[in-house]
């Protein structure tokens, strides 16, 4: 690989992390955080790119002096990533995989005591995956005489539309659905992947995932209403 | 969709002509302008039947998978390889002979908890480990401490913490563990390693300073092992794509079984350590002894390390090497979980 197709790619991957960041599409892959993790890469990326796109310029050849040990073939490979950010540029999961996945309300189990909800907001916004620790490892006492609000997007198990959200711990490779069924009338042709706000109350009612057989808390509903997609997908 | 088949009979020669001068004749690549001119090319062509192509929820799915795994990883093998030119362009040699203790079965386990010092994943330890063996340290004291870093230190240690709320007990478990099984690799490549199964890509000598020296590694380790990354990258989106979960379940209750899978699991999806624990904390139909040998195996050995070791260190050292650190990474985990958990 010469000189100057190096700092192509290394240009093509810095530049398409740096846009990831500046059109705020990496919210779609990665945590927040990563933000501050993304740029200085990027811009290291680039500026290795320019050092090397001179020394191209000035004429220097690239590191093989005859040991075998060439630029690595295995460079082009990188451009596949380039494709996916730039070209392809896929959205965050949603109802597909959420529907083939287990719902992860087990992970904050061993919590003992939840704080009480405020009395003078009404409803109180909450995220799916609080709703579902406090509906099912305290039986929703935190969560009686509340009106509730939840945001999330729309699944279908089986002909039952449900709530969810998808919980990323590091990036979207590990994303995981918090889940919650409906109780009461449901608005017919609601789509799958459609982003809804939730008003309602808590019932007792739980049910168990398909796939994992982990509870699935339920929600009497008041109100649902379609809303864009927010700018994080993900919780 | 009838009126693709120009778009992907043009995609098809846009990639033939890109692979073709690149490798037969070694003088004769690709300039830059060709290269940015034929992925303009490529781009403008092939963006509609892309996303066609790409329009099936399963293929968003993996190529969502892809594309996250890569801008996860890509800022820490970026640390890495900034840390390794570091080491390689401006320490002096003989610092590692001062630093480092001459025996190496004493060298080894300080190799171990100076892992403790690099705050990143697993794919910055890679690079910087092999910069070491470059430099001079014994092998088997650049692995423990390759091994040991994404396990033990501090922004893992308090993520676990974090993710195992009021179960301290795991934090220990993981560290003692980790630490446990990274010196036994060490120890044992001290005892039956063999150096004609490393083969270290070798940096050129530069005349023209420590700066020049500086940025030749990063670009060349960068390109090297982030291609290897890719590697890793597409293996782990496949699997989490395509394995269902459903063929999990089963083999929870089983505490023979339940430890290998999640075991095996570590090894498949292949998540950065900093994170690890929380994705452990969340598969709570296993047991706790299961759960860490997710965390202990996945820092050690995962589909996505193995492309990079393979890459930095040679293949034949990664067919030895990889099988070895899952065992170790198994049996430390269910010593410590048999002792501790």
């Amino acid at each position: 690989m010469r000189l100057d197709a190096q700092a192509v790619i290394l240009l093509l991957v810095g530049g398409g992390m740096l846009r990831l960041a500046w059109t705020g599409a990496y919210l779609d892959y990665v945590k927040p955080y990563a933000f501050w993790l993304i740029v200085p890469a990027g811009v290291l990326l680039v500026a290795v790119a320019a050092i090397t796109g001179v020394q191209a310029w000035r004429g220097e050849r690239a590191g093989d002096d005859g040991h075998g040990h060439g630029e690595p073939k295995v460079a082009w490979l990188l451009l596949a990533p380039v494709v996916g950010m730039l070209l392809v540029a896929p959205g965050a999961l949603g109802s597909y995989e959420a529907e083939r996945t287990g719902t992860v309300v087990g992970a904050e189990e061993s919590r003992s005591s939840y704080p009480e909800l405020p009395d003078d907001v009404d409803p109180v916004p909450l995220t799916l995956l609080d709703y579902a620790a406090r509906a099912i490892f305290d039986e929703g006492q935190t969560l009686e005489g509340h009106r509730i609000q939840l945001r999330g997007f729309i699944l279908y198990e089986g002909d039952e539309p449900q709530l969810a959200r998808m919980v990323v711990s590091c990036c979207a490779a590990d994303a995981r659905p918090v889940k919650i069924g409906f109780e009461g009338d449901v608005p017919a042709g609601l789509e799958p992947d459609q982003w809804v706000e939730v008003v309602g109350e808590y019932t007792p009612r739980q049910g168990r995932d398909e796939i994992n057989g982990e509870l699935v808390p339920y929600i009497e509903v008041e109100s649902i209403t379609p809303i864009p997609a927010p700018e994080n997908e993900y919780q | 969709m009838p009126h693709n088949g120009a778009v992907s009979a043009d995609l098809a020669d846009t990639g033939t002509d890109s692979d073709a001068p690149a490798a037969p004749r070694p003088r004769r690549g690709l300039t830059s302008i060709e290269a940015l001119a034929l992925l303009l090319v490529f781009g403008l062509t092939a963006r509609p039947g892309l996303t066609e192509l790409f329009a099936a929820p399963a293929a968003q799915a993996w190529s969502a998978r892809f594309v996250a795994v890569c801008v996860q990883a890509f800022p820490f093998l970026v640390l890495g390889v900034a840390l390794s030119a570091a080491i390689s362009a401006f320490v002096p040699a003989d610092f590692f002979h001062k630093a480092v203790p001459k025996r190496t079965a004493l060298a080894v386990p300080v190799a171990g908890v100076a892992g403790a010092i690099l705050p990143a994943c697993e794919c910055a330890s890679v690079p910087v480990a092999g910069a070491l063996v470059r430099r001079g340290v014994a092998p088997a004291a650049a692995f423990t401490f390759m091994l040991a870093s994404p396990a033990i230190n501090p922004i893992v240690v308090v993520s676990t913490f974090v993710a195992f709320p009021g179960n301290p007990e795991m934090v220990g478990a993981r560290v003692a563990a980790s630490l446990l099984a990274a010196v036994t690799i060490g120890w044992l490549w001290a005892k039956l390693g063999k150096a004609e199964w490393l083969r270290l890509p070798r940096h050129r000598h530069h005349d023209d300073g420590k700066w020049a020296a500086f940025w030749a590694a990063i670009r060349h380790d960068f390109l090297h092992a982030g291609g290897y990354l890719v590697i890793g990258a597409a293996i782990a989106a496949s699997l989490n794509t395509l394995v269902p979960e459903t063929w999990l379940a089963p083999i929870a209750d089983h505490p023979v079984l339940g430890v290998l899978a999640l075991a095996v699991l570590a090894v498949l999806v292949s998540i950065c350590s900093e994170s690890d624990a929380f994705v452990a904390a969340s598969l709570t139909q296993f047991s706790p002894t299961a759960k860490l040998a997710f965390m202990v195996v996945g820092p050690f050995i995962d589909v996505k390390l193995a492309a990079m070791q393979a890459g930095t260190f040679g293949r034949r050292f990664a067919a030895r090497f990889a099988p070895a650190a899952f065992v170790a990474a198994v049996a430390a985990a269910v010593l410590m979980g048999a002792v501790w958990l």
